[in-house]
């Protein structure tokens, strides 16, 4: 940290003075992304020392996450880091899962997978992308978004939304995957591995951007270590650190892939790491798609298709005599529009997993399941205890850190994301460097104000 | 946290820190496998130091370092630092915690000097839970702004409560930068 608050005059020996000079740089500057202050102290364009604010975009997830039930979290975790939500939503599931002692069904963790590194090529390609375009290379991040925009119309037909997800529920996800879901993933990830090479040959050996990359923010391996560090940013100095492959969760074990570790830890270095993990994450979602163990047989509906609301006025009439054997075709808003399939994808804990709505509109167990989850005092109980759990998500290890005290919300819920230890290293990445170099170092960072500042 | 305490002697970690604090380590278990150890807080610099420089253990990364407001837990000592490690060495986890004996004036020793790391998340404990860490080389509000009344993680905090509007700063003629640094 820097000691000295005024900036010392110096004379030089043609006999004018030289001054250091403050500059402040953000937060409503383009490049800090709206959300982040950095003081620095100059000489002529050279940072001798800086500082770093954040907090601008603090919206209280973990005071809030302690008043609302478990599963009332996801929406906020969705807007942790917003350029991979989906991630954020299993990591926190896992969490209060690991507390609960539930284990998901082998096809939902396969999902998971697929959607986490779905939201892996997300990330990467904004944060590249972003910082490339700060660079100058607008094309390039014209190009990303476009790749980005082939998977996000399948989150999107996946979850219903494209950046607020909450797809993932404690014990399961909302819904199984759509018909031809997969089919359309392989076509997009084909696209995608197009995109990234395009790219690829436009930036990598671009003398311009290879200029502004090479040897700028750089970090050895103990410095970031010792601050922190991980995911892409600790490959790139070196250390071959992957939760993936170091701690295996989900079915990670069960995939054959590369971790791309960097040289010498600069901004290049970055870029490099991260080009390759998007080749990784495609080859993972591939061997995931022939891997996933095929979901339930898609059930005809019969003749007359019957509304869940139409079935609910119907059991007004005391109409229920067929129901239990009738099939029920719900509203697509719904979650859960067949039964069989939310048995493939969900715990068989019903004090945990939502009946599907079949069952809510059909019988009075499944309406009286559902609410004891729903009502307000009821809900989720998971047991007294603590747990930390970790994912390796786009930016490194997101952990959380869960305590309940057995009531139907959390009584602790502590994010570690991996903003914040990265950009501790900020100051010390850009200290010696120019100016101009802030704005790659920071992007190389991949801030996300929304999971750095909770 | 709840569970019966168990020893857990056969733990290399827990033995070996029991060797060296003896009565300091004040409960350990293992929840959801999770191996912990609470120590007390005058041994607890101590502690991460040997857990970090120890060649057997080599906790050298650290993961988090947070807080728990017990208050309504209705336990003594209120506040408990929870610090989370990872050993590259033997791929491991630990977690250790520390609780400040003083309720009103929660105090802890800094371990910026040992781990680098710990620099913000000690800020933001201090920001978060009023907790003071002594040895700490800048230890200032980190998310929220220097005006704030209060510490919003603690469980006597409402979830809802406003804070008053904050005045325009004055800038005094003598430290034109004084925001900064």
């Amino acid at each position: 940290m820097p000691a000295s608050i005024d900036t010392e005059t110096t004379q030089t020996e043609s006999g004018t003075t030289r001054k250091a000079m403050l500059l402040n740089v953000g937060p409503s500057h383009p490049a800090m992304h709206g959300v982040i202050r950095i003081i620095t102290e100059l000489d002529g364009e050279t940072v001798i020392d800086s500082d770093v604010e954040i907090g601008y975009l603090h919206r209280a997830f973990e005071k809030e996450s302690e008043v609302v039930p478990w599963n009332n979290v996801f929406p906020y975790t969705d807007r942790l880091n917003y350029v991979s939500p989906l991630m954020n939503n299993v990591c926190y599931a896992m969490g209060v899962e690991k507390l609960l002692d539930v284990h998901p069904t082998e096809r939902c963790d396969y999902i998971r997978v697929i959607i986490s590194e779905v939201s892996r090529l997300t990330d990467h390609m904004t944060c590249i992308g972003a910082s490339a375009m700060e660079l100058g290379a607008m094309t390039v991040f014209i190009y990303f978004m476009k790749a980005r925009e082939y998977l996000y119309e399948l989150v999107e037909e996946l979850t219903g939304a494209r950046l607020t997800v909450s797809y993932v529920r404690v014990g399961g996800v909302k819904a199984d995957l759509p018909e031809g879901w997969l089919e359309r993933l392989d076509k997009a990830l084909d696209k995608t591995a197009k995109v990234i090479d395009e790219n690829d040959k436009l930036l990598t050996r671009n003398r311009i951007f290879f200029d502004r990359m090479k040897d700028v923010g750089l970090l050895d391996t103990d410095t970031a270590w010792a601050l922190g560090f991980s995911g892409p940013l600790m490959r790139a100095a070196g250390v071959p650190r992957d939760l993936r492959k170091d701690e295996p969760y989900l079915v990670y074990d069960r995939f054959d892939f590369d971790i791309p570790v960097g040289a010498v830890g600069d901004n290049y270095d970055r870029y490099l790491v991260r080009m390759e993990e998007m080749r990784q994450s495609i080859s993972i979602i591939k061997q995931a798609i022939k891997q996933i163990p095929s979901g339930p047989v898609q059930v005809g509906l019969d003749s007359r298709p019957f509304t869940g609301a139409q079935m609910v006025d119907a059991a007004k009439m005391g109409l229920t005599s067929d129901m239990l054997v009738r099939k029920v075709r719900i509203d697509p808003t719904l979650e859960g529009t067949n039964k069989h399939q939310i048995r493939f994808v969900n715990a068989p804990f019903k004090q945990v997993v939502l009946p599907p709505k079949e069952d809510t509109y059909g019988n009075i167990e499944g309406l009286m399941n559902h609410f004891m989850l729903i009502m307000d005092g009821e809900g989720i109980k998971v047991p007294e205890g603590e747990a930390y759990v970790a994912n390796e998500v786009a930016n490194g290890e997101l952990g959380f850190y869960i305590v309940s005290d057995g009531t139907g919300h959390a009584y602790r819920c502590r994010v570690r994301p991996p903003c914040f230890y990265l950009m501790q290293g900020l100051t010390e990445m850009i200290n010696g460097d120019m100016l101009a170099d802030i704005v790659p170092s920071f992007g190389s960072i991949n801030m996300i104000a929304g999971e750095l500042d909770r | 946290m709840t569970e019966p305490a168990t020893t857990l002697d056969d733990n290399p970690v827990i033995a070996r820190l029991r060797e060296a604090f003896g009565d300091a380590i004040v409960e350990t278990h293992a929840h959801r496998g999770d191996v912990t150890a609470v120590i007390a807080p005058d041994r607890y610099k101590e502690a991460i130091r040997l857990l970090k420089t120890d060649a057997e253990l080599a906790f050298d990364f650290l993961t988090d370092l947070t807080a728990v407001d017990r208050l309504k837990l209705k336990k003594k000592p209120r506040f408990e630092v929870v610090v989370h490690l990872y050993s590259r060495k033997n791929n491991s986890r630990f977690r250790l915690k520390t609780r400040p004996a003083n309720d009103r004036e929660p105090e802890v020793d800094s371990i910026v000097d040992i781990i680098a790391g710990a620099n913000w998340p000690e800020r933001e404990v201090f920001d978060m839970f009023g907790i003071t860490f002594t040895g700490h080389p800048n230890l200032k509000r980190i998310l929220m702004y220097e005006e704030f009344v209060g510490h919003p993680l603690r469980k006597d905090y409402p979830v809802n409560k406003r804070q008053p509007l904050v005045p325009m700063r004055e800038i005094p003629e003598d430290r034109p930068n004084i925001y900064s640094f």
